[in-house]
């Protein structure tokens, strides 16, 4: 291959005494999509603001941008140096056009006149270049997020960047949305862009990565070539060690079998969710796999009343049961993690000891109303010990706590009911890698226990690692289900070929 | 990793160091949010004694400072619920007004009379549901519901007594508004307003702290999605809340009418909310909701009436006290800012 557009030789970052990066080497070429893993604070946005300007490294590194070292200052230098950086949030005005986005910061204007027809002139090329089915004078608000991330990517262009940094760009699209994002990153690969692709997903890594480099607790741990780029050897990079012992399963499936639980019939919303039906079985982990957008969410949100239903109905341990809203849901017996702990889960600015009794308190209360603040200390220190929860004391408020310790204290709240059905919607997201294996070692014991678990979740080793069986989710519907035998494993190749449809194409 | 270890060693004593200091400044942080404006209040107290050339810290000033408080103690606490819920009750003047003029014209009625007092706090309470309805089951923002009850309960309450001003000099229950209660005779005594007043802020904390309701109140204020989701009845949360702000509205109504012997549905009760608001706000609950407390309410109030007595005690004209009022509010919510700022840091 041909010099590296872009090069960076031992960067380090400091922050009050923590090292956030510790000597980080990345080497990207010009016509080649990077991508860029690791855990929740591994280092990957310290390191993508270090070359967006937004943070100074150390002393001591060096970046080379073809060939020649450069330091890059304030927010425009990565624009100046040719890297333009796509953040997860989008940082587009919704209140202006799309041209006026593009050249946001750098509007041109004729005797102190916005010239906006020129602006719109100008961005026309490149919007048509990329395919857009919108016009340069449209509102951003107006546009869907795949075609807002389609601003951002001219904006970048316009600039004449040669580095495009993506920041999980695809976390708020549809699957369509996605595929389409997928087949202009590779045009522009084609042009001569270089991409660095940051992403958890392995999946988009399979279908997009030319090469992978992998962080680890700030440090470089690797780049593979393309050759070289399978699930296990970078979930090892990024885990530090084998995945047969980071995840835990140890019940034994079969203990479960013939009582199922919880069984859904045909439930839909008339929009995300298209007549769904499953069975979760007493001491069983049922995964629910699918692409972002496949509805799963919506699916859980539907079995405790949390969305509303246009067909369905629900079952728990062969009784029809009619469950109107999450409240009532609890009463069941059914447990949700939600996937957004700190918007949909947790009360922020209120202790753990009120977050984890949050779902008893009617139950424990004396003369039916009367807080019982002997029982809540109790039963919240009980749980900080037997999840592990590291904080101070009970009465921390949560909103202090790291992602993992959060993660334990909702799913406290949820234990506290000792439901009968737990569903976990993406248990582990944001958690780091020791509360991870933490938390796979809960829902083995509470398998063990016979609880029924469904887990929504779209890391592919995790389902594998924790599931007797996976459920796999597209457009809304159920595309199929894969079980795990004594002589046939889970494959993430089966679970994606499910979850894209292209399990067709092989018959 | 040899060298690792070493580099460790070498800062670990100035991490100590750090980490002391660092909770050092947030148990500081922790007893200025506990403490919150009581400092103030004390500061301001002293100052106006000093001013005033010893005119402030008298048996009779603290009586008739406390009797000032009392109506605008009890709106406050009602408005502390409702603003702990991250939502806002402008109506709280009206309804006071409305609630009187039902209770006064109630008690000019030989027979019934004697209801008036139950009369005016349920009418209160009835104007609070409607609120409460209206924001949680129609799903409407609280700021237009309860300006919209603003202007029209104020209508209802000149209706009540075809416009005009309402007079009872035999009032039953008239004691509550004039008449103290003595705790040493010949040397303490305390106004039934205050002692009301007092009660409230009592029942108020204990629902709040010691009930599952309380809780539910600050969670609906801290996360209203996440209430939802953990099974919480927001709606019914809501129109409690606004039901208890309506509620203490007409008592206050019924405190006023006591006070006065009168009551007339277009002056009753004027821009009261505001100083409720600047109460609660005053006391350290945070404006978003889910964070503050009641006793914060009760300094909060304490600070209002004490500016005003002190304000008049000092001499300072009726048009610089407007002006001082409203300055000490601005104060007050840059301070609200920055104790939120320290809040997210811990």
């Amino acid at each position: 291959m041909n010099d590296p557009i872009l090069e960076m030789r031992g960067v380090s970052k400091t922050f009050f005494g923590i090292k956030a990066l510790r000597s980080v080497d990345l080497t990207v070429y010009a016509g080649e999509i990077h991508a860029l893993m690791g855990e929740n604070g591994a280092g990957k946005s310290t390191l993508m603001k270090i070359l967006s300007g937004a943070y100074r490294p150390d002393p001591g590194g060096e970046i080379r941008i073809e060939g020649r070292p450069v330091r890059i200052e304030g927010p425009l230098g990565g624009r100046a140096a040719g890297i333009s950086i796509i953040y997860q949030e989008l940082s587009l005005a919704p209140n202006l056009s799309v041209a006026e986005n593009i050249y946001l910061g750098r509007e041109l204007s004729r005797s102190g006149l916005l010239a906006r027809g020129t602006m719109r002139e100008g961005v026309g090329p490149i919007l048509k270049r990329l395919g857009a089915d919108f016009l340069p004078s449209t509102l951003v608000a107006h546009l869907s997020m795949g075609q807002r991330q389609l601003v951002e990517i001219a904006r970048a262009l316009h600039a004449r960047s040669k580095i495009l940094i993506m920041d999980e760009p695809t976390t708020a699209l549809s699957a369509g949305e996605s595929e389409r994002l997928f087949a202009l990153i590779r045009q522009l690969r084609a042009e001569g862009l270089a991409i660095i692709y940051i992403s958890h997903r392995m999946d988009e890594v399979y279908a997009l990565g030319d090469r992978v480099t992998v962080l680890r607790d700030g440090r470089f741990v690797g780049s593979l070539d393309k050759p070289e780029i399978r699930a296990d050897t970078i979930v090892r990079m990024m885990v530090g060690r084998d995945v047969s012992s980071f995840y835990k399963k140890e019940h034994d499936p079969d203990a479960g079998r013939g009582h199922p639980v919880l069984a859904v019939y045909d439930m839909a919303d008339g929009q995300r969710v298209k007549g769904c039906s499953l069975t979760v079985h007493a001491g069983e982990v049922v995964g629910l796999a699918g692409l972002i957008g496949a509805g799963r969410t919506e699916l859980a949100h539907l079995i405790i009343g949390a969305g509303t239903r246009a067909t369905g109905r629900v079952e728990l341990e062969g009784q029809e049961v009619n469950i109107r809203t999450p409240g009532e849901a609890l009463e069941a017996g059914v447990a949700y993690l939600t996937e957004d702990r700190k918007a949909l889960g947790l009360f922020l600015d209120m202790s753990c000891l009120d977050n984890i009794n949050l779902a008893v308190l009617g139950r424990d209360a004396r003369l039916g109303y009367v807080l019982d603040r002997d029982k809540a200390r109790d039963r919240a220190n009980k749980a900080f010990a037997s999840l592990s929860i590291r904080a101070a004391n009970v009465g921390v408020n949560a909103g202090g706590l790291s992602g993992g310790n959060q993660q334990k204290v909702l799913l406290s709240r949820l234990l506290a009911i000792a439901p009968k059905v737990l569903i976990l919607d993406e248990p582990t997201r944001g958690v780091d890698v020791g509360a991870k294996s933490e938390i796979y070692s809960i829902i083995d014991n509470l398998a063990k226990s016979g609880t029924a678990i469904l887990v929504i979740s779209s890391d592919l080793p995790e389902i594998i690692g924790i599931c007797d069986r996976v459920v796999v989710m597209r457009v809304g519907r159920i595309a199929g289900e894969i079980a795990r035998g004594p002589d046939s494993p889970l494959t993430q190749e089966d679970i994606m070929a499910l979850a894209t449809g292209t399990e067709h194409l092989d018959a | 990793m040899p060298d690792n270890g070493a580099s460790q060693a070498k800062v670990a004593p100035t991490a100590a160091n750090g980490a002391a200091a660092e909770t050092r400044r947030q148990r500081m942080r922790m007893l200025i949010s506990a403490l919150g404006m009581l400092p103030v209040l004390l500061v301001l107290c002293i100052g106006f004694h000093v001013l005033s050339e010893g005119r402030f810290f008298t048996g009779q000033n603290l009586g008739i400072v406390l009797q000032q408080a009392a109506v605008n103690t009890v709106l406050a606490a009602g408005m502390t619920f409702v603003i702990l819920t991250g939502g806002i009750d402008l109506s709280v003047g009206s309804i006071l007004a409305a609630s009187a003029m039902a209770g006064l014209t109630l008690s000019k009625l030989p027979e019934l009379g004697a209801l008036w007092l139950p009369v005016s706090v349920l009418t209160g309470l009835g104007f609070g549901i409607v609120n409460g309805a209206l924001i949680a089951l129609l799903r409407l923002p609280p700021f237009i519901v309860t300006l919209g009850s603003l202007t029209a309960v104020r209508g209802l309450a000149r209706l009540l007594g075809a416009d005009t001003t309402v007079f009872n000099p035999a009032i039953p229950y008239a004691f509550i508004g004039n008449g103290s209660l003595t705790l040493i005779p010949g040397v303490a005594s305390i106004p039934w307003l205050s002692v009301i007043a007092l009660l409230v802020i009592l029942v108020s904390w204990l629902v709040l702290r010691r009930t599952v309701l309380g809780v539910h109140i600050y969670a609906v204020g801290g996360n209203e999605s996440a209430a939802r989701l953990a099974g919480i009845k927001v709606w019914a949360v809501l129109i409690f809340v606004y039901g208890v702000s309506g509620l203490l509205a007409g008592l206050g109504g019924a405190m006023q009418a006591a006070r006065l012997y009168a009551a007339n549905g277009l002056q009753l009760g004027q821009s009261y909310e505001l100083d409720a608001i600047t109460a609660v706000i005053l006391g350290g609950t945070s404006f978003v909701g889910g964070i503050g407390s009641i006793w914060g309410t009760l300094v909060g109030a304490l600070i209002i009436a004490v500016l005003s007595n002190g304000l008049i005690l000092v001499g300072v004209s009726d048009i610089w006290q407007y002006v001082i009022k409203g300055l000490v509010i601005i104060g007050a919510v840059a301070l609200d800012r920055y104790r939120l700022q320290g809040s997210a840091r811990t």
